[in-house]
């Protein structure tokens, strides 16, 4: 599950991380205020207006409406006011977000970080995630903050520190160390690195995250290490023992068809092709979109209806599938084991009927115990629907239905 | 032969008096008997020992059991919550190879499981997989058990559902399975696509191996570079589920999700092909590609 920039923060600090401090609001005036309060609390005279969206290249990025970079650096309270109010309610767009762009709901009014002082402020990466091939957490750390990682990754690969983590043994001093050597910071900085680290690992591990990446850390003109963007992305397989973590989800960051379907226990992932499809297990329904290409489809969703495909879940399917305009043909693929096939076609008839005046051609593809009891059911339905029990003539029925 | 379980495995089932337990372990007990084939010895539920369930004992801790059974094999049953350590329990009791059907556990307590198990003679398959069938010997697992006939193919796969696609396309194409093995479709895993093909390898019962992988991490790069370096001893067909899923999604697997150019299915595909793997483009053409590539 990925969470907003101000969440991430408030975690961070929470576990002793220093952070850029910040304000989120939700209109201008609150900006506003944030930024009064930010230069109480912190003696800031500037501050940086960004958009809280789950998606990165917000700098670069532009809303639709007002042509409003998504980070804004601002030296006085308008300024503040009106950047908040060209970004919130409006569209941002980013390289991350695709041309449909996002809605920008929240402001986050941060502290500038960038003064001036004793030495030049330095820009570092640092961020914490699962390494699944050693099955345990690494550190990546470099010089080259504030770009992307993957550059870096490409280009100067040398550049990147990487130390791995004992999943028993846990964070070892000297490890954190180590970085902090290798990044080649000393004195006061050096220190700074150390607990930054040694903090941030404690967070990482205590939230069951898979993902922090700090982007840039900078190292400031007084030469202490702070946050100034956090990237979280914690394990959904941990939310059960994390409530308060779960609390963050933003439904509004997500589509909202798959917001529905996981409400109704549907495993949904929106796509953008003119072929739905309903499957049993996540391997086939990845395998059923496969074929819809190979067919001269294109994938309009990933669905997987789990193991007890029965006419409550087939229906719930349906009914996603039907809200996306862009599907032209539904391809049902069911692999019977435990579940009979005549059980899962009457399922499917029961819930067509229920839905009524589906004008898109269906084909159902029953595999397994009973399929031909399965095809029979569907066959003298007497609905707009094919059967098929091979997958090779499912996919030639989605090939003759697009034709058409 | 057939690698992993066999007629003469003793199995019991932790989180055995659960509505999933209950059910799969009765399907279990009716594929013992139908073969006359591995047994289910009995069962863990602590708090419940002493008792009986489905005409089997019940035990309070794994080792009560193997103690009692002489059990050398484990399904697990039990909630996300407790798996990790119902795991733990096993390889402390002894057992030689537990099998994790539990979806959804925690990555840190999958590293920590992981970890633990290094060095010891205990082998986990999955967890979040439907488990180890030895066609006409033993299930240890959630599969249905009829698809998989008997015979000589060899089967390795993350996936439940499209496991069960391949054997029956293998049946179809007058073909068998002598174990096919489901590791399981999250991030971190017991038993990697390598070793399970390995096995495979050296099974003489096995005459090919089906790869069936999906996009997300490298395992199926790691076995098919082994294939090659081990000398392309059996033929071996592959096929990667998620040529059409986008970047950065999470496609229903916990680890089914594309991480940067090297996990895609299309490069899955290339990497193996380039180790001499038999590619499948379409999952439809997984039986007929077997036979043809054995002659049949």
């Amino acid at each position: 599950m990925n969470i907003h920039e101000y969440q991430a923060k408030e975690i961070l600090k929470s576990y002793g991380v220093r952070i850029q401090e910040g304000i989120v609001a939700d209109t201008a005036e609150a900006a506003v205020e944030a930024a009064r309060q930010l230069q109480a609390s912190t003696g800031t005279e500037g501050w940086v207006v960004k958009a809280q969206i789950h998606a990165g290249g917000r700098g670069k990025g532009k809303t639709k409406e007002t042509q409003q970079e998504g980070v804004k650096f601002c030296t006085s309270l308008e300024k503040v006011e009106t950047v908040a109010r060209n970004l919130l309610g409006n569209t941002l767009v980013t390289v991350q977000t695709g041309e449909q762009g996002r809605k920008v709901n929240k402001v986050l009014v941060a502290q500038d970080v960038y003064y001036k002082g004793e030495s030049e402020p330095k820009e570092y990466y640092v961020a914490i995630l699962l390494d699944r091939s050693k099955a345990c957490n690494v550190i990546m750390a470099s010089t080259e903050g504030g770009v992307e990682i993957e550059e870096v990754a490409k280009h100067t690969p040398e550049k990147i520190i990487k130390v791995w983590v004992d999943p028993i043994q846990g964070l070892q001093p000297e490890q954190v160390k180590e970085i902090a050597d290798k990044l080649g910071l000393s004195g006061k900085a050096h220190e700074g690195m150390v607990e930054f680290i040694t903090a941030l690992y404690k967070a990482y591990d205590a939230t069951d995250a898979i993902q922090f990446e700090i982007n840039p850390c900078l190292k400031t003109s007084d030469n202490k290490i702070i946050a100034v963007d956090a990237k979280v992305n914690l394990d959904d397989n941990a939310l059960f023992r994390q409530p308060a973590l779960a609390a963050m989800r933003d439904l509004n960051e997500e589509d909202p068809l798959e917001v529905e379907a996981s409400a109704s226990g549907l495993n949904y992932v929106k796509l953008d092709g003119n072929v739905g499809c309903m499957v049993n297990g996540a391997g086939l329904a990845m395998a059923t979109m496969d074929i819809i290409k190979l067919s001269g489809g294109e994938p309009a969703n990933f669905l997987d209806v789990g193991g007890s495909a029965n006419a409550q879940t087939v229906e719930a399917g349906f009914r996603i599938i039907l809200k996306d305009p862009n599907v032209k043909a539904i391809l049902i693929n069911i692999f019977g084991g435990i579940v009979r096939c005549d059980r899962v076609a009457n399922g499917v008839v029961e819930a067509y009927k229920k839905i009524g005046n589906i004008n898109i051609p269906i084909i159902v593809r029953l595999q397994g115990t009973n399929a031909e009891e399965g095809a029979r059911v569907i066959e003298e339905s007497g609905l707009k629907v094919t059967s098929a029990i091979l997958l090779k003539d499912a996919a030639e029925k989605v090939k003759q239905a697009l034709a058409e | 032969m057939s690698v992993l379980v066999n007629k003469s495995s003793r199995i019991i089932v932790q989180g055995f008096t659960g509505s999933e337990g209950t059910f799969h372990a009765t399907q279990m007990i009716e594929y013992g008997k139908e073969f006359n084939g591995a047994q289910v010895v009995g069962g863990v539920r602590p708090g419940k020992g002493g008792t009986t369930h489905l005409n089997l004992p019940v035990f309070d801790t794994v080792k009560d059991a193997v103690a009692a059974t002489g059990a050398n094999v484990s399904i697990i049953f039990v909630p996300p919550a407790g798996a990790a350590n119902a795991i733990l329990e096993a390889a402390e009791g002894g057992i030689e190879l537990v099998v994790c059907i539990t979806e959804g556990i925690p990555v840190k307590d999958m590293m920590k499981v992981k970890h633990a198990l290094k060095g010891s003679k205990t082998r986990l398959i999955g967890p979040n997989c439907p488990g180890v069938i030895s066609a006409g010997q033993a299930k240890v697992g959630i599969m249905p058990g009829f698809i998989f006939k008997e015979g000589r193919v060899g089967i390795v796969s993350k996936s439940g559902t499209l496991t069960y696609e391949a054997a029956d396309q293998v049946a179809k194409a007058g073909l068998g399975i002598s174990t096919a093995v489901g590791i399981g479709g999250d991030p971190i895993i017991g038993t990697t696509t390598k070793e399970a093909v390995e096995l495979l390898m050296n099974d003489p019962d096995t005459d090919a191996i089906v790869m069936i992988g999906e996009i997300g991490g490298q395992l199926e790069a790691d076995a098919a570079r082994w294939i090659k370096a081990d000398g392309n001893r059996k033929p071996v067909i592959g096929f990667i589920a998620g040529q059409t899923a986008p970047k950065g999604r999470r496609m229903g697997h916990a680890g089914a999700i594309i991480g940067g150019d090297d996990d895609t299915a299309a490069a899955k595909m290339r990497i193996m092909r380039e180790n001499g793997i038999t590619v499948v483009e379409s999952p439809a053409l997984i039986g007929e590609t077997v036979a043809k590539v054995l002659g049949k």
